[in-house]
């Protein structure tokens, strides 16, 4: 399955990219997604194995289950205000 | 109840216009602005980013909290994103309710609220041009209600 992997702020910076296509294996966690992608090396072997993640706009579990075409995002600790 | 994201310059007084009633005896405006000194470093400018349609609910969900909190309805809030610079508004909450406690305390909780789980990040500028993006904080994550 496909997903659209977001990365923000210094994560982004981290990555060198904002917005990432991702080929999963069925039955992937937000755990897995974060899983592959530090293992792809470079910048994305520097983020943290255990970031904030959103799943379609919503906080959500490392082990939330994955579907078919959503959006997940890492978020770095938030600092609005 | 309003709330709302936004690359423009926020003005304090049109939110301010989104609240009051005549059954309201207190109005609070609570402004966010851009401070020029940062843990002893002098800021030239702040950069906002966001995840933005996610930011655009959160900080929806936090107003409708607030209203709740305050039993009112008039409760505004308007965070902006994008390049700022000192003394630009970044944040404007504004709540009316019948009596002044509600109002203080619902402007409040919005703005904590923000801090701790709206998914905006910023980085500020120093006199060297070099930017740096600032330590924030790590909101709950709920448990997962999908199957």
């Amino acid at each position: 399955m496909r997903i659209r992997l977001l990365l923000f702020a210094h994560y982004r910076d981290l990555a060198g990219a904002g917005e990432i296509d991702l080929e999963l294996p069925p039955g992937a966690t937000a755990g897995d997604v974060v899983r592959v992608l530090r293992s792809s090396g470079g910048g994305y072997a520097r983020l943290p194995a255990e970031p904030v993640v959103a799943v379609n706009q919503e906080y959500a579990p490392l082990d939330t289950t994955i579907r078919d075409g959503d959006e997940v995002a890492l978020l770095p600790p938030v600092a609005g205000g | 109840m309003r709330a709302r994201i936004t690359e423009a310059p926020i003005d304090g007084a049109a939110v301010l216009a989104d609240v009051g009633s005549p059954d309201d005896g207190a109005v609070v405006l609570f402004l966010g602005t851009v401070r020029r000194t940062n843990d002893g470093r002098t800021v030239t400018g702040m950069r906002y980013d966001a995840y933005r349609n996610m930011a655009q609910k959160v900080l929806a969900g936090i107003a409708g909290e607030a209203a709740v909190r305050a039993g009112s309805d008039r409760v505004a809030v308007v965070h902006r994103i994008g390049e700022l610079a000192v003394g630009d508004v970044s944040v404007a909450i504004a709540v009316s309710t019948p009596h002044r406690a509600d109002a203080f305390d619902a402007a409040r909780y919005v703005i904590d609220e923000i801090k701790r789980r709206l998914p905006v990040w910023k980085q500020e500028y120093d006199l060297e041009g070099d930017a740096r993006w600032l330590d924030g904080s790590v909101p709950p994550v709920m448990e997962a209600s999908r199957e």
